[in-house]
C-alpha cells in the first residue's frame, strides 16, 4: 500500500508537470539569452523584455486590454448580479430557458462565437471598434460572475430579506442595505474574474477587432509572424496580471466561506 | 395599484440586463448566421437571399468531410485519452489527500484556464522543437531528435494541455463525493480493490467522468489553437476551415455552414452524453 502511495505522488506530480510545464517554461524563457531555447540553457537576461516593452504597438494594446477588461468586468458583474439575484428570488416560467441563456455562451465554441459576432457587429457598424470586443467580451464572462455570485447568495438566508421586508423596507432597501453587503466580496471575486477572463480571450477578440488589438491578439499577431522570445515576455506578464486577478478571486470567495 | 405596479416592476428590472444583451448579442448573432448561411456573396459583397449555394457547394466537398472526420476522430480520441489520464490522478487526489490538500490542488488546477492558452501553445513550440528541451534529454540519452510538431501527437499534447485540468476536476468532483462506507462495505465483503473500482467506484463516479470526457470532447472540437499552431493546420481542422473561409475572401456565408454543422454535432453528442451520465445507474 505505501509502494502505491509513493506511486501516486510520482503520477500526480507527473500530471501537474504537463499541465503547468508550458506555463513554467515561457516564464524561464523569457529570461533566457537564446531566440530557440534547449538544454542547458542561456544566460540570464532582461533584454526580451527591455525589446518588447519598447515597442509603441505593445503598450496600445495593454491600453486596449486595460479598457476592454475594466469595462466588461463591470457590466458582466452587473448582469452575473442581477440574473443570479432572479435566479435566487424568483421563480417563474420559462425559467430553464433563462438559466440556459445565461450559461450557455461558453460552451460555444470561441471560433463559432466569434464569427456570429464579426457578422453581426458588422452589420451594426461596430466591427473593428473597442466596443464590438467589450459586448463580446461580456456575453462570455457573464456566466462566470453569475456563477459566483449564485454561489454566495445560496449560502444566505432567504428569510434575511423577507424579515427586512417585513420591518418596513422596500424591496429596494432591502437590496441596498441586506442584499448588497452580503454579496459584496462575491461581487469583488467577480469583477476580478471576470476581468481575467477577458483580458485572456484572443479569439473572439480577433475576429471582431480589426486594428484595435487587446494583447493576446497581438501575441497571436506576432505568433503569425517572426516568432522570438519577446513572446515569453509579453506572455508572462499576461500571466502574472490574470493570476494575480484569479488569486484575488478566490481569495475573496474563500475567506469568507470560512467565516461565513 | 401604484405601490403593486412598483412592486411589480422591481423584479422585472432584475431580470431584464440578461435577457436584453445575451439576447440582442448572443441569440441575434447566431440566428444571424444562420440566416447568414443561405445569403449569396457577390464581388466579395453579401446579399440576403434564400439560396442553398453554400450548404451544397460546402457539404459537397471532400475537402469538408475530411477535416468533419479529423475533427471529430481527434476529439473522441482527446476525450478518451484525458479520461485515462486524469483517472489515476483523481483517485488518488479524492481518496488519498486530505480535504485541504485536495482543494489546494483543485484550486491550482483552476488557474491555467485564465493563462494565456496561445502563449503556453506557443511554449510548447519551443518545448518540443527539433532542437528543443526534450529532444535534447532524449540526445542525451541517444535517442531521437524526433520530429513531434506539426503533427498529429503535437495538436494531441496542445488538447490535453487544454483540457486535462478540467477533466480532473470534473472528475474529482464526483469521486469525492462517493460515500467511502459503499467502499469499505465492498472490501469487507471480500472485493478485491480491481473489483471495488469496476463495481462500485465507477458507476458511482459515472456523472463526473461523462462529464469531464464531454467537455473535453467539446473543447478540443472547438480549439483552433493546438491544430494551428503545434498540429501544422495541415490537413485543417474544422476551427481552421471558418477561419480561412472567413479571413479570406469574405466567403462568411460558407464559414456559417461550416460553424452550424459543429453546432448540430455538439449539440447532439452533448444531448446523448447527458442522457448517458445522469440516465439511470448502473
Amino acid at each position: 500500500m505505501k509502494a502505491l502511495g509513493a506511486l501516486g505522488w510520482i503520477y500526480l506530480a507527473a500530471l501537474f508537470t504537463f499541465v503547468f510545464a508550458p506555463i513554467a517554461a515561457s516564464v524561464v524563457f523569457s529570461f533566457n539569452s537564446d531566440r530557440f531555447p534547449t538544454l542547458p540553457l542561456g544566460h540570464f537576461t532582461t533584454d526580451w523584455y527591455a525589446r518588447a516593452f519598447s515597442r509603441p504597438e505593445v503598450w496600445e494594446a495593454i491600453s486596449n486590454s486595460l479598457i476592454v477588461a475594466g469595462v466588461t468586468s463591470v457590466i458582466a458583474t452587473f448582469i452575473g448580479f442581477a440574473t443570479a439575484y432572479t435566479d435566487f428570488r424568483y421563480g417563474f416560467r420559462f425559467k430553464q430557458a433563462y438559466l440556459a441563456l445565461a450559461l450557455l455562451p461558453p460552451t460555444l465554441p470561441l471560433v463559432i462565437l466569434g464569427l456570429a459576432m464579426l457578422a453581426w457587429l458588422s452589420q451594426v457598424g461596430l466591427s473593428g471598434t473597442l466596443t464590438g470586443i467589450i459586448i463580446a467580451h461580456v456575453v462570455l464572462a457573464t456566466p462566470f460572475a453569475m456563477a459566483i455570485c449564485r454561489l454566495r447568495l445560496s449560502q444566505m438566508d432567504p428569510s434575511l430579506e423577507s424579515a427586512a421586508w417585513n420591518l418596513g423596507a422596500g424591496p429596494w432597501t432591502a437590496m441596498r442595505y441586506v442584499i448588497l453587503p452580503f454579496c459584496a466580496p462575491a461581487i469583488v471575486s467577480a469583477l476580478c474574474l471576470t476581468a481575467a477572463v477577458s483580458f485572456d480571450e484572443f479569439v473572439v477578440a480577433w475576429f471582431v477587432s480589426g486594428l484595435n488589438r487587446t494583447v493576446p491578439v497581438l501575441i497571436l499577431e506576432i505568433l503569425q509572424g517572426n516568432v522570438d522570445p519577446q513572446i515569453n515576455a509579453i506572455g508572462t506578464v499576461v500571466f502574472l496580471t490574470s493570476m494575480s486577478l484569479v488569486v484575488a478571486a478566490q481569495f475573496m470567495i474563500f475567506r469568507r466561506r470560512r467565516n461565513g | 395599484m401604484i405601490t403593486s405596479r412598483k412592486l411589480d416592476l422591481y423584479p422585472i428590472l432584475w431580470r431584464l440586463p440578461l435577457l436584453v444583451w445575451q439576447g440582442l448579442f448572443f441569440v441575434v448573432p447566431l440566428a444571424f448566421m444562420a440566416a447568414m448561411s443561405f445569403w449569396l456573396v457577390k464581388n466579395y459583397r453579401m446579399e440576403p437571399a434564400f439560396v442553398f449555394d453554400n450548404w451544397s457547394r460546402m457539404l459537397g466537398r471532400g475537402a469538408f468531410w475530411d477535416a468533419y472526420w479529423l475533427t471529430l476522430g481527434r476529439a473522441a480520441l482527446a476525450g478518451v485519452l484525458a479520461t485515462v489520464i486524469a483517472f489515476p490522478a483523481s483517485l488518488f487526489l479524492s481518496f488519498r489527500l486530505s480535504e485541504s490538500a485536495r482543494r489546494f490542488a483543485l484550486l491550482c488546477l483552476i488557474v491555467p484556464f485564465f493563462t494565456s492558452f496561445l502563449v503556453r501553445a506557443y511554449a510548447w513550440q519551443v518545448i518540443l522543437a527539433e532542437s528543443g528541451p526534450v529532444n535534447a534529454v532524449l540526445g542525451a540519452a541517444g535517442l531521437g531528435p524526433f520530429t513531434m510538431l506539426n503533427s498529429g501527437f503535437g495538436a494531441m499534447v496542445g488538447y490535453l494541455t487544454l483540457v486535462l485540468p478540467l477533466v480532473v476536476i470534473f472528475q474529482t468532483w464526483s469521486l469525492a463525493a462517493i460515500d467511502k462506507n459503499l467502499i469499505e462495505a465492498a472490501g469487507n465483503l471480500g472485493a478485491a480493490p480491481l473489483r471495488v473500482l469496476g463495481s462500485v467506484i465507477i458507476p458511482a463516479a459515472k456523472t463526473g467522468l461523462v462529464l469531464g470526457a464531454v467537455f473535453a470532447f467539446i473543447m478540443t472540437f472547438g480549439d483552433f489553437v493546438s491544430p494551428f499552431y503545434l498540429g501544422g493546420s495541415k490537413p485543417p481542422t474544422l476551427t481552421i476551415l471558418i477561419i480561412d473561409t472567413t479571413k479570406s475572401g469574405q466567403q462568411w456565408p460558407r464559414a456559417a455552414v461550416v460553424a452550424i454543422v459543429m453546432i448540430l454535432t455538439l449539440f447532439a453528442v452533448a444531448t446523448a452524453a447527458l442522457k448517458a451520465a445522469y440516465g439511470r445507474r448502473g
